[in-house]
């Protein structure tokens, strides 16, 4: 049980008009690891990730997650599934006419049968997880900064105390502080709470310091997963530009002089 | 790796919580799912033993670190005991993070909040009031500055506006215009005939849908249709920055995106105006026809010897003004749009509904000062 892979995706094609953007892409991914997912941009990584959560139809191929094809399930049997889960968008996703507060508690109300003072203060416990001040909960999304506003949609994707979190882009657009310290609240909460992460980055510094593993995307395929290091021996172009290039020579020494 | 989270899909066990020689044992899974049920005004305990606990997640972990804090709020020393290392670990974290305050609804107002609401509002619609006017001003002033210098118009955006606000409100306002003649015409049949006045029908259309209906309802139709698009679409680009980006760039938004909506709007609008009178007119011969057996012929006649042109002069001369509220309004409430969608939509409905409304009143202005000339 164990050695099963949490999410497993086989010959995953996906397509819009005559646009391929998946073609035959496999990948597991074990439970309670962090996974990060890099790749040019628009090579398909948030594609792939609305496919693996059921938000849009591949055209072939078979995904499972926790053991359950995604792609057949009834609606009775994804509303099970998607409890087990949390997704954070690009930017958040906050709903805009709801404050941090009620947008923590949203997946809350909707899932479960729970008092009002109950899911409050389970939602507090999670705007504080996140390293969001007390203060910031009765705040609208849009008087929050750039980075709050994703610490907030990460506060909402582990409301319910989800076993995976898919996680897109989490640190583009913060500053490299800021940055550094989301990847540090993805590992401290990967501890605490036993999380398995789905991690869609460009960054390099957070997938030297928090991935257990890479898969890298690019024509339309998985090329190669594996750890930092052994991404240094793939041959392929654009694998050896992207993580020998001078920014990955900065983050790995910033990594080792750390 | 090993994980505190559910493993399985296994139902779980119903929590539950016992007094025990002198300490609190819980028992079962303490789950988001299944904590509802149980009741925590516990009396305070040293001990609280969660050995005998299955699943452990942040809302079980809540339910002890709660229990914990009741027992040293009744001056007590609890001890958790039999926590795995991942359990006191989940504890320790949820410990850290729970807000000292209690996390309580505002509290409700009273009645000098409700009064100090009452003059925050005031002293607010009388700033955005002179907000608005000082607004006017600025367009005017940029209209008039483009007169000047007509190599500075943008016309191919004018004449775009002038499309999506005139052309393609034709159909509507037609149709709108020709059930209202009609409706005037049966509703005044129905009257004139007790008198045997039937043909005094024709002045009655004539002169409502020329003075007053046509260019009213044109406006209000209008109004909903192109104020609340302007206010949208500039809304919008206020949302995303597009107005910064434009006034750094050297480009006055105002000149850029306000100024051809209302000269499109300045220039549209009479001849909407024009289009539904004749819609007008044409339904309620037609009605009349029908009903009274006035011809053709008969209306056409009556129509040109008894009704002076003044009245479609008196019509036509207020579509500029309508027109220059409903630019106006649209897009000043357009660059108040703030962040967030939610007061896009609302300021998209105010915009409506206010503009309508001043059109509605400056309609009554005209009609008391049409009155005193005597026009
Ligand atoms: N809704 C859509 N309709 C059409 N094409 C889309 C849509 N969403 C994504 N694509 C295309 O799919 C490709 C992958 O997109 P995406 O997964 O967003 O890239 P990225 O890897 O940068 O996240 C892009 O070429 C994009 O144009
Ligand atoms: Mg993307």
């Amino acid at each position: 049980m164990a050695d099963d892979p949490i999410i497993s995706v086989r010959g995953l094609v996906t397509s819009f008009g005559k646009h391929t953007v998946h073609d035959g892409l496999d990948l597991d991914v074990r439970r309670g690891e962090i996974i990060g997912i890099v790749g040019g941009s628009g090579t398909g990584k948030s594609v792939l990730l609305r496919a693996v959560v059921g938000l849009l139809k591949p055209v072939a191929g078979q995904i499972t997650v926790f053991g359950e094809n995604v792609r057949d399930t009834n609606a009775e049997d994804y509303r099970r599934l998607r409890k087990r889960w949390g997704v954070m968008f690009q930017d958040g996703a906050l709903f805009s006419s709801l404050s941090v507060q009620q947008n923590v508690e949203a997946p809350i109300r909707e899932q479960l049968d729970m008092s009002a003072e109950t899911r409050a203060a389970l939602a507090a416990i999670k705007v504080r997880m996140v390293g969001l001040p007390d203060d910031a909960r009765p705040k609208m999304p849009s008087e929050l900064s750039g980075g709050m506003r994703k610490r907030a949609g990460f506060a909402r994707a582990i409301a319910l105390d989800p076993e995976i979190v898919f996680l897109d882009e989490p640190t583009a657009g913060l500053d490299p502080i800021g940055a550094a310290a989301f990847d540090e609240l993805t590992a401290q909460l990967r501890r605490a709470l036993g999380l398995t992460v789905f991690l869609v980055t460009h960054d390099l510094d957070s997938l030297h310091a928090i991935c257990d593993r890479i898969a890298v995307l690019a024509e339309g395929r998985v090329l190669a997963t594996g750890t930092m290091a052994e991404m240094q021996d793939v041959d392929h172009p654009w694998v050896q530009a992207y993580f020998k290039g001078p920014r990955a020579r900065a983050a790995l020494a910033q990594k080792e002089s750390l | 790796m090993e994980t505190s989270a559910p493993q399985t899909a296994q139902k779980p066990t119903r929590p539950q919580l016992m007094l025990a020689d002198g300490g609190l044992v819980l028992e079962g899974d303490f789950l988001m799912g299944t904590i509802e049920s149980l009741d925590l005004q516990q009396d305070a305990a040293e001990k609280i033993d969660i050995s005998r606990v299955g699943q452990l997640d942040t809302a079980g972990a809540w339910v002890v670190v709660t229990l914990e804090r009741r027992a040293q709020a009744a001056g007590l020393t609890p001890q958790i005991i039999g926590a795995t290392s991942l359990q006191s670990d989940l504890i320790a974290t949820i410990r850290r993070n729970m807000p000292d305050a209690d996390v309580s609804p505002p509290p409700t107002p009273t009645i000098s909040d409700r009064l100090e609401q009452i003059g925050r509002r005031t002293v607010a619609g009388l700033r955005s009031t002179m907000e608005m006017v000082g607004f006017l001003g600025r367009v005017v002033a940029t209209i008039i500055g483009l007169l000047l210098r007509p190599q500075r118009i943008r016309w191919t955006a004018i004449v775009h506006h002038m499309q999506q606000v005139g052309l393609n409100a034709v159909p509507i306002v037609s149709l709108m215009a020709f059930l209202i003649g009609v409706v005037l015409a049966f509703q005044g049949a129905a009257q004139l005939r007790q008198f045997g006045a039937e043909v005094f029908v024709v002045d009655l259309i004539a002169i409502s849908i020329l003075r007053e209906l046509g260019i009213l309802l044109t406006a209000i139709i209008v109004a909903g249709r192109s104020g609340s698009a302007f206010t949208a679409a500039i809304g919008s680009m206020k949302m995303r920055e597009e107005i910064d980006a434009m006034r750094t760039l050297g480009l006055d938004p105002i000149e850029v995106l306000v100024a051809p909506r209302v000269i499109a709007l300045i220039l549209m609008l009479p001849v909407l105006g024009v289009i539904a009178n004749f819609a007008g007119l044409f339904g309620g011969a037609l009605m009349s026809w029908i009903e009274l057996g006035v011809s053709p012929g008969v209306f056409q006649s009556r129509l040109i010897s008894n009704t002076d042109v003044s009245h479609f002069g008196v019509g036509l001369i207020k579509a500029p003004f309508f027109a220059l509220i409903i630019g106006i309004v649209g897009c000043y409430e357009g660059m108040q749009v703030k962040g967030n969608a939610e007061s896009l939509g609302s300021l998209t409905s105010t915009s409506v509904v206010l503009s309508i409304f001043l059109v509605i009143t400056a309609d009554a202005l005209f009609s008391i000062f049409f009155a005193i000339l005597g026009v």
